[in-house]
């Protein structure tokens, strides 16, 4: 058999979270294999909406919360090391983001689920709730319906796509090998490794890695690591490229280095059906105006939709097994916010063999699991 | 540079470029009386600021924004000729009002 259809590490999946993984294995000296597939796939890399988000997140679990602020604060050297690996601009800021609020009563339940998170966390965060008028004197541009937001400096933007060709350039820069129209089918047992069925034939491996997306409730079924994920549906537009006005985040308005303004904010649960509808754009498109009335004279010039890798309670789930040998699951819905921790600390943590000890407890899987009496 | 190879059926009409007075024929495409009448760079861009004219002339590149009748951003390919159009080149990124 040729050499080319054994390695050391497979990487199932090709978007920003295999991605990660692929390029920190090869980075630390690891022969990788990083299987993809086409065009075809349900993509969520490619619809990303591009936030390095961390207000807000961890209310149910301060681990998450923990693991996201580790990650955003570890994004500005990575970033400054991957752009400088590959030359690909990530167009990275952290001026803090804006989550945009309509009524008082929206921004005293943010704020109050804010202060909870801020107290549960260990790793330190900071944010703000401002009302209508210190809003506009931050940011002029907002609309005479806000009424307030809270404000976090730990939030920041990248561009996505160029976060996925960055990873994948600097695991092709490092010896790992890319390939597309490699989609996985299986994994079972061989041996003291595994083996991952593709149309392009079965390839060989000591190690396994399942970043499938939504493939990861299927895709390892056989070796017993799946994880309980579901498509949510997000809409996003977004504008012709405008003068730069909002430099800083929002939660559901971000505008762009070159100039486009992308809005999204939908959720919908509507299986693996990727298309856009009017009432949903037209309710996006409207509430941005509401936001920043003066987005009412820019024209849209795409729209797209893309499904959302949720768990049921919306932390990642991270797990291991070694059944025969060393194999790993992630399933996250923040691949871009989380990037740096799978390509850093992650690793790490792959190459010791398990994610068994207890800083993964949180992301098990069995936190589902019913418990028995 | 650029040759007519038939003449448009239409009437010649009278437009306004960057203040200037051209004739085109009404009902041709926008991009192509443009560069007709020796135009270009159609703008720059708004992040670099480095000039550029049409490429594609199908809609989909982008490249050939111009001003029209004070309106940003303008895919001039997709547009035919009107008279009395007034067309002005654009400098960098668009104005959307209120900035």
């Amino acid at each position: 058999m040729s050499g080319k259809r054994t390695t050391e590490f497979i990487i199932v999946g090709g978007g920003i979270v295999g991605g990660a993984v692929a390029y920190g294995l090869a980075r630390a000296g690891r022969r990788v294999t990083l299987l993809d597939e086409g065009d075809v796939a349900l993509r969520a890399a490619r619809g990303n909406f591009g936030n390095v988000w961390v207000q807000g997140k961890g209310g149910n679990s301060p681990d998450y919360a923990d693991l996201t602020r580790d990650a955003a604060n570890g994004w500005q050297a990575f970033s400054d090391r991957l752009e400088a690996e590959t030359g690909v601009p990530l167009h990275f800021r952290r001026p803090g983001a804006f989550y945009i609020c309509f009524t008082r009563e929206e921004l005293r339940k943010r704020a109050e689920l804010m202060q909870k998170i801020e107290d549960s966390a260990t790793v330190r965060g900071s944010f703000e709730a401002i009302d209508r008028r210190e809003f506009a004197r931050r940011i002029p541009e907002i609309g005479p319906s806000v009424a307030g937001a809270t404000f976090s400096p730990d939030d920041g933007t990248a561009n996505p796509l160029h976060l996925l060709r960055a990873l994948i350039a600097g695991m092709t820069k490092f010896g790992g090998r890319y390939l597309a129209h490699h989609k996985a089918t299986g994994v079972t047992r061989n041996g003291d490794g595994f083996r991952v069925a593709t149309a392009q034939g079965p390839f060989d491996c000591g190690c396994v890695v399942l970043a499938a997306g939504l493939g990861n409730a299927t895709v390892g079924r056989d070796i017993g690591l799946t994880a309980p994920v579901r498509p949510v549906r997000g809409q996003i537009l977004v504008t012709e490229k405008v003068r730069p006005f909002l430099q800083y985040g929002t939660n559901f308005i971000r505008q762009t280095v070159e100039g486009g303004c992308v809005f999204g904010e939908s959720s919908e649960e509507v299986g693996n059906d990727e298309s856009t509808t009017l009432p949903v754009l037209r309710e996006t498109a409207r509430k941005a105006i509401k936001a920043f009335p003066m987005l009412a004279n820019a024209r849209i010039v795409r729209s797209w939709g893309a499904l959302r890798i949720m768990t049921p309670d919306g932390v990642p789930v991270y797990r291991s097994s070694r059944m025969p040998a060393p194999a790993f699951l992630l399933s996250v819905h923040s691949g871009v916010t989380l990037a740096p921790f799978h390509a850093g600390r992650m690793v790490e943590d792959i190459l010791s063999g398990s994610l068994d000890d207890g800083r993964y407890a949180a992301f098990s899987p069995e936190r589902f699991d019913v418990q028995a009496a | 540079m650029f040759r007519r190879l038939e003449q448009a059926g239409g009437r010649k009409v009278a437009l306004s470029l960057d203040g200037t007075a051209i004739e085109a024929f009404e009902g041709e495409n926008l991009a192509a009386a443009l560069i007709g009448a020796g135009f270009g760079p159609f703008r720059t861009t708004p992040v670099s600021g480095s000039p550029r004219a049409p490429y594609c002339m199908m809609g989909v590149c982008f490249e050939c924004l111009a001003e029209i009748d004070g309106v940003p951003n303008r895919q001039t390919c997709l547009e035919t000729v009107r008279s009395g159009m007034t067309i002005r080149r654009q400098s960098g990124p668009a104005d959307i009002g209120g900035l």
